[in-house]
């Protein structure tokens, strides 16, 4: 494949992805991230009032479809058919793109593609680059990228914003900011600006724009993510909620729209389908405020639209996730309605899951990307509750492939031997009916002599205390079913006494 | 504290000693529909009176209910741990105890989903068991599911000796068998003396999970936190939870912090107001 990197030879930039990883870790400690989330009332308070809202409101909006689950069904085939043809639609991206008067650049990974944003940064004299949301570009951290490049990088996105006037990071997919307070936000501010301390929204949102309006026309070049690009016809479609977007990909001079490599999708009939369905589950509207579709530079005698557009597609790991059993979680379209299902996003957070990718997607884009042992917590801190399975647009079974991660765990040994030995222990005792039978009189045993006054058990020793961290355990009772169903049928065989 | 259900109509003693258990409408719905039990391990050793209420509601809709002493478990913590090849022992047993079955009830959902969901897919490369999986896959049912769908069951004509206000837990598995959740309360509306009240996040996961409980405790205990206090605010005097391990886990934590309400099974519910209803003498008189 013919593409211009030869012509933009990478220069490298120090990596901010330690030891060459393909996601950026902000916070490598699941354990105790999570534990000290799974305390914060205000947190959960908080996350109650956004995502378990947000949840209701997707499940509302989609009952407005004729028929949600079907059309689910249709955008996850047309993923999967694209995901199986990806070299081709790729190639026919690309030759649309060019067509058009656009330039496409392929990175394998984070360094190639921050360089060759880097480079075309350079190339156009840009001091200052205005951003629009894209979490690939977290991904490739490239704000540090550009900062350290000498390049001004400016998110416009009013959460990525905040953020970044305060060296912090999103911990969901489509709401950044969401872990933060807004009396939090109005010190952020009134350091940002200089001016006296509010935490009036709307107030903050006007400095922000005031501001923001003065630097998009200061800025020569513009960086935007891409929600969906259609092979057919060269376009890149944004989907947003704030206009920002608009503004970074048509006032500035250049544009670079940065995608992963399977953002594409065939035709521009295929869009209506993802339209119907990613605001919904995203932000449970029936359309976002602002759906821009761009081809290309601007053509002669059109008013508006840069003058370079550059389409930028980043691998990063992908292809290796395509040609394995984790095919289908490529197939997501960002819309967080996995997280916003979540009950253990719900209580732990985005910042536990500690790289860009919060939630049930996270979990499983996390450990795949950047490796098992790493993030081996990812896969098992989940109840496998399937309500991630259920909201998702594009039908990915995270809940079955958690579960294949954990197989993948234990065969590989990562799953340390203790647990190993419990499992073998335990499922050979109930391979037989006598051992099973030995085994429940043997818990019966101990358990009731652990139980207190009340018949429960307050402290179960050893690798068992976590249960009875937060709550009590049954002692059995005395008889187990087998033995009361045998006396029940052995009652009903002895001819009837007494009462008829 | 309040206490339900009252003493000695369904945990207070054996069963076989309520008054005009198995004399009453028998034979009034399927004649004879042959029904295998599949009580699950938890349900075995800590709440054998949810397996005794399922053999005498179904019993009573007219079933003849069968119980293979030789099952155990039916692997499903070793499947969710990634522990494949263990599960597929006890899958391989527990197909071989269950193959001469005409239906298959079980009163957890999880372990019901396991069956259904997961056997088949166990067996992906073994087409002999995959075939026998799917055989025993497609004639298995939740309690719930087994009452509405198949008996189509009508509770109107019974009661609960007194007023009594439920709430009901979503049990998570019960996604993958296809149920909503409406069937339980609609079975529960149809009971006299039985109020409804409905449960805030109703949906969302109790946080039992298995080892995820043991294993990640500070979340698992948040998350049932959160359950056991929506639980509280309905003022309910009953949740009902369809699945021995969030039942555990549910009661555990809502004994830990206080909290008035039971935790029961709707097969308990329902045999208590099967044998509240009035003899089939004084209809007769």
């Amino acid at each position: 494949m013919k593409h211009s990197l030869a012509n933009a030879p990478p220069r490298e930039p120090p990596s901010p992805n330690a030891s060459g990883m393909a996601l950026p870790v902000f916070y490598p400690d699941f354990l105790s991230e999570a534990r000290r989330a799974a305390t914060d009332d205000a947190l959960h308070n908080a996350l109650d009032h956004s995502v378990t809202g947000k949840d209701y409101d997707r499940r509302e909006i989609l009952r407005e479809l004729p028929d949600a689950d079907a059309l689910r069904d249709l955008a996850g085939r047309i993923k999967r058919h694209t995901l199986d043809h990806l070299d081709y639609y790729l190639e026919l991206l690309e030759k649309n793109v060019i067509r058009h008067g656009g330039r496409v650049h392929f990175a394998s990974d984070h360094r190639q593609a921050n360089a060759v944003v880097i480079a075309i940064a350079r190339r156009a004299g840009a001091k200052l680059i205005v951003k629009s949301k894209s979490m690939v570009s977290e991904e490739m951290r490239l704000n540090d990228a550009l900062a350290q490049a000498g390049i001004e990088p400016l998110e416009t996105d009013l959460g990525e914003f905040i953020l970044q006037a305060d060296h912090d990071h999103p911990t969901h997919l489509v709401m950044p900011v969401i872990h933060r307070r807004a009396p939090d936000i109005g010190r952020v501010f009134a350091q940002r600006f200089q001016t006296p301390y509010t935490e009036d929204p709307s107030a903050l949102a006007e400095m922000a724009r005031t501001y923001l309006r003065r630097r998009f026309n200061e800025a020569d070049m513009g960086v935007s993510g891409v929600n969906f690009a259609v092979a057919r016809t060269g376009s890149i479609v944004i989907c947003t909620n704030e206009g920002n977007g608009r503004m970074c990909t048509t006032r500035p001079r250049v544009h670079v729209a940065i995608m992963g490599l399977e953002k594409v999708i065939p035709e521009l009939e295929d869009l209506p389908v993802f339209l119907k369905l990613l605001a919904r589950s995203a932000s449970g509207q029936s359309l976002t405020q602002y759906t821009s579709i761009s081809t290309g530079p601007r053509r002669p005698g059109e008013h508006d639209g840069p003058e370079e557009f550059h389409l930028l597609i980043m691998d990063n790991g992908r292809s290796r996730l395509l040609a394995g059993d984790y095919r289908d979680v490529l197939r997501c379209i960002r819309c967080g309605a996995c997280l916003n299902a979540c009950p253990i996003y719900r209580k732990v957070g985005g910042r536990s899951y500690g790289s860009v990718y919060p939630g049930p997607i996270g979990a499983l884009l996390t450990p795949l990307m950047n490796g098992l042992a790493p993030h081996q917590h990812l896969p098992r801190a989940s109840s496998l509750c399937g309500a991630c399975y259920e909201a998702c647009p594009v039908k990915i079974n995270i809940p079955e492939m958690l579960i294949h991660l954990r197989k993948d765990m234990v065969d590989a040994r990562i799953t340390g031997p203790a647990q190993r030995l419990v499992f073998g222990l335990w499922s050979w005792t109930l391979r037989h009916g006598w051992s099973y039978r030995l085994g429940q009189v043997a818990q019966r045993f101990f358990m009731r002599r652990l139980r207190g006054p009340d018949g429960w058990i307050a402290r179960l020793p050893g690798p068992l205390r976590g249960w009875t961290q937060m709550r009590d355990f049954p002692a059995p009772p005395r008889h187990d079913f087998r033995h009361l169903y045998k006396q029940y049928r052995r009652a009903q065989s002895r001819p009837p006494s007494g009462r008829i | 504290m309040r206490s339900w259900p009252p003493a000695g109509l369904v945990d207070g003693g054996p069963y076989h000693t309520l008054p005009g258990w198995t004399l009453r409408n028998r034979g009034s719905y399927n004649a004879a529909m042959k029904v295998t039990l599949f009580v699950t391990c938890l349900t075995d050793l800590f709440a054998p009176q949810v397996g005794m209420a399922l053999v005498k509601t179904l019993e009573h809709f007219g079933c003849q209910v069968n119980f293979p002493a030789a099952q155990t478990c039916c692997g499903q913590p070793a499947f969710n741990n990634g522990f494949t090849a263990e599960a597929r022992v006890l899958a391989r047993r527990m197909i071989e105890v269950l193959a001469d079955s005409e239906h298959i009830v079980t009163p957890s959902g999880s372990c019901g989903a396991m069956i259904r969901e997961h056997y088949p897919e166990l067996f992906r490369d073994d087409p002999l068991w995959q075939r026998r999986a799917a055989a025993i896959a497609a004639r298995s049912y939740e309690y719930v599911e087994f009452l509405t769908r198949v008996l189509r069951v009508d509770l109107r004509g019974f009661s609960l000796p007194e007023k009594t206000t439920f709430t009901y837990h979503y049990t998570c598995h019960l996604r993958g068998l296809g149920a909503t959740g409406q069937e339980t309360i609609r079975l529960l509306e149809q009971i006299g003396n039985a109020a409804f009240v409905p449960l805030e996040k109703a949906e969302q996961c109790c946080g039992f999970g298995g080892a995820f409980a043991v294993q990640y405790a500070d979340i698992s205990g948040a998350m049932v936190r959160d359950k056991v206090e929506c639980g509280a605010r309905t003022g309910a005097a009953v949740m009902i939870v369809n699945d021995g391990g969030c039942a555990m886990n549910i009661d555990g934590a809502r004994h830990r912090r206080g909290d008035g309400f039971a935790v029961r099974h709707i097969a308990e519910i329902i045999a208590a107001a099967i044998a509240n209803a009035p003899p089939p003498e004084a209809n007769r008189s």
